[in-house]
């Protein structure tokens, strides 16, 4: 399956490369934004987004440049609305935090934590009603499961029968508070277990094994319509927003962050490639990306800033 | 041809007659398919359109408002329907922070087509949590729409308008409201979702009255002009957006103001109401706006204080005597409405 493992790489190589690029230029203060890194968690949005169909919808979070260039393929439209152009992907509008793609089927992203989640279930429940077969993915963190909104939403699917996939993105943290001081209970898996779903759990950052627990989950709840539960870890490189890392903050020691790292996904994938193509041919695809990220920078700063008239314009339909 | 129905039932086939024309849409919330059908208005549509458009949900108000969102998305036309506006709260954070915002995200690539239905008003000795209005709230926020109609008419005609909005519309009704009949043609027309009506026509002096108020602004109309003053009564319908044109139209012909929220007036509609009038028209005005809501408590459950909270026909009469220098009016031989002697119509 050496076309899969290339496209999985390419995917993790153009996330990591935006998010690289982004760090290139953020002390310049041209992106007014504020940035939730996706460095670490590359092999879940490449994993998870590649079991999907293009039809398929997924929502996300404040924390989703992985998921919009893994869904999406771009980074034009990307770059234009960090820099906040009238060319991006919300005219400049959202930023960071709200990301949209929909023709891409990347239909909402929030930064108030969970309030994503809800709106997950109902583009399910319309994708059952008309019969079109689409999946929707709902993209969030552990700190989300905190949050009342997520287990009314996951009953509310697993009573409905909804073709929903709920993807946890688990890196132990909301923001800075670890989740042993968040929770009243030991495994979330096994009250999760206790709903009308099908759970799955991996700690791999190897993207074909997230791809293929994320087919095989997919595939049940397509069949089935029990919604599936994806409890994927991984660890967030960076501080929870900006683009340093702060391990000087004490909250994290940076030896367990050196132990992530020796298996970090591009690393896992690179050297699984280098098994099955030549090195040349993974230098000149990484060669191609490094380009690519290049040039959607470059087009970003010369783009216009939206119209002043831009402010007050789609309020309402 | 005009027949007389009730509040309820206007409501009742208005939803009938959109989910008939259009399979997108869809009726769901708390009990909505229960035998008691939120106070019958869902009657007949679960034994119509089958349980995939019209049903009950779990009692999640926030993850349930969120769902309707998402339908809407992705191309169903939800009716959220909330038994009370004061459970509603809980669904604050998916209105303010995403439904509302959401058409402005997608710079108009996407829209939210989503009917917000509640309940409002006074009771039966329900106290504080069964008996707000917050039109203010909702209408505070950019992105949404807020109506409240108080005639079986606007109620068909509004509903259907609101059905058939691309946008997120909430549409308050009052609870005593429901039983109020009035002549509603067979055919109802979509009536927009920005005008106000004028209900009864007057020189002396304007009421401007929300939801509830209209009917009691209509029974102060009717003592007063007994007296040989006449009051204009409009009936202000849509919150927001809000058709001032109406209402500045009337006080350039009567000079005083008297707007009746059914809500606490501190950062309430009513002061919204009086500041446009004071920046269109000040120099027609004869005297300051007034403004009448509740008092500024909580609705308490014992019946001699309940009667205090919410505002009245006498009310409105005695403001009408100060403004317009009025001898006190023997109000002994009247009789207004309460719990007890409600309001039956027709309008």
């Amino acid at each position: 399956m050496k076309d899969l493992k290339i496209q999985l790489y390419k995917t993790m190589y153009l996330i990591r490369r935006a998010e690289v690029k982004i760090q290139e230029h953020y002390a310049e203060d041209e992106m007014k934004t504020p940035m939730h890194m996706s460095m670490g968690a590359e092999a879940i949005s490449a994993g998870v987004c590649q079991a999907l169909e293009t039809s398929d919808q997924i929502l996300g979070t404040y924390r989703s440049h992985g998921i919009y260039i893994a869904k999406t393929g771009e980074t034009d439209n990307f770059f234009a609305e960090m820099y906040g152009r009238v060319t991006g992907t919300s005219k400049g509008k959202g930023g960071s935090m709200h990301l949209l793609a929909p023709k891409s089927g990347l239909i909402a992203t929030s930064a108030v934590v969970s309030s994503h989640i809800p709106v997950a279930i109902g583009a399910a429940f319309a994708n059952k009603q008309v019969g079109n077969k689409r999946m929707v993915a709902v993209f969030f963190g552990d700190g989300a499961t905190d949050e009342g909104v997520f287990w009314e939403s996951l009953n509310a699917a697993c009573l409905m029968k909804l073709p929903i996939v709920f993807v946890c993105e688990d890196n132990d943290l909301a923001i800075h508070t670890p989740s042993f001081l968040r929770h009243g209970y030991k495994k979330i898996t096994d009250i999760i277990q206790q709903f009308d779903c099908n759970v799955y759990s991996s700690e791999s950052t190897d993207a074909e094994e997230i791809y293929n627990l994320a087919t095989q989950a997919i595939g049940v709840t397509r069949e089935t319509f029990r919604p599936a539960f994806l409890h994927l870890k991984y660890y967030r490189y960076l501080e929870h927003v900006g683009v340093f890392e702060d391990f000087q903050a004490g909250y994290r020691s940076r030896k367990e962050f050196e132990a992530w790292l020796d298996v970090d996904p591009l690393k896992v994938m690179r050297s699984k490639l280098l098994e099955l193509i030549p090195a040349e041919q993974v230098i000149n695809l990484e060669q191609d990306i490094i380009d690519k990220v290049e040039r959607s920078d470059e087009l970003a700063r010369k783009a216009p800033f939206p119209e002043l008239e831009e402010l007050c314009r789609s309020v309402y339909a | 041809m005009n027949r007389v129905i009730s509040y309820r039932e206007a409501l009742n086939e208005a939803i009938k007659h959109e989910m008939r024309i259009d399979p997108r849409v869809f009726v769901y919330g708390i009990d909505v398919a229960d035998h008691k059908r939120t106070f019958g208005s869902n009657l007949g549509i679960v034994e119509e359109f089958g349980p995939a458009r019209c049903f009950s949900t779990p009692l999640s108000e926030d993850a349930m408002t969120g769902f309707g969102l998402g339908a809407a998305i992705n191309g169903l036309r939800p009716i959220h329907v909330h038994i009370r506006v004061d459970f509603m709260i809980l669904a604050m954070n998916q209105l303010t922070n995403m439904i509302s915002s959401y058409s402005y995200a997608t710079c108009g690539q996407l829209k939210v087509p989503i009917v917000i239905r509640a309940v409002i008003g006074r009771g039966w000795g329900q106290s504080w949590q069964h008996s707000k209005t917050l039109h203010s709230w909702f209408a505070h926020i950019p992105g949404l729409k807020v109506v409240m109609p108080a005639r079986p008419i606007d109620a068909a005609g509004m509903l259907i308008s609101a059905i058939r909005d691309n946008n997120p519309v909430i549409f308050l009704e009052h609870r005593w409201l429901y039983d109020v009949t009035g002549e509603v043609p067979e055919q109802v027309d979509a009536i927009p979702l920005d005008g106000c009506e004028v209900l009864k026509e007057g020189n002396d002096a304007t009421v401007a009255a929300v939801s509830w108020m209209t009917v009691e602004a209509i029974k102060a109309a009717e003592i007063l002009e007994k007296h040989g003053v006449s009051i204009e009564v409009i009936d202000i319908r849509s919150i927001s957006p809000f058709d001032s044109a109406t209402v500045i139209e009337s006080v350039k012909k009567t000079g005083h103001l008297v707007v009746a929220d059914y809500d606490w007036l501190h950062c309430g509609f009513s002061a919204e109401v009086a500041s446009t009038i004071y920046d269109s028209c000040m120099e027609h005005l004869k005297s300051p706006v007034s403004r009448m809501g509740f008092a500024p408590t909580h609705c308490p459950c014992t019946r001699p204080l309940e009667n205090l909270f919410y505002p009245t026909a006498q009310d409105i009469i005695r403001i009408m005597e100060i403004k317009l220098g009025l001898p006190g009016i023997d109000l002994s031989g009247e009789e207004f409405y309460s719990y007890g002697n409600k309001f039956k119509g027709p309008f």
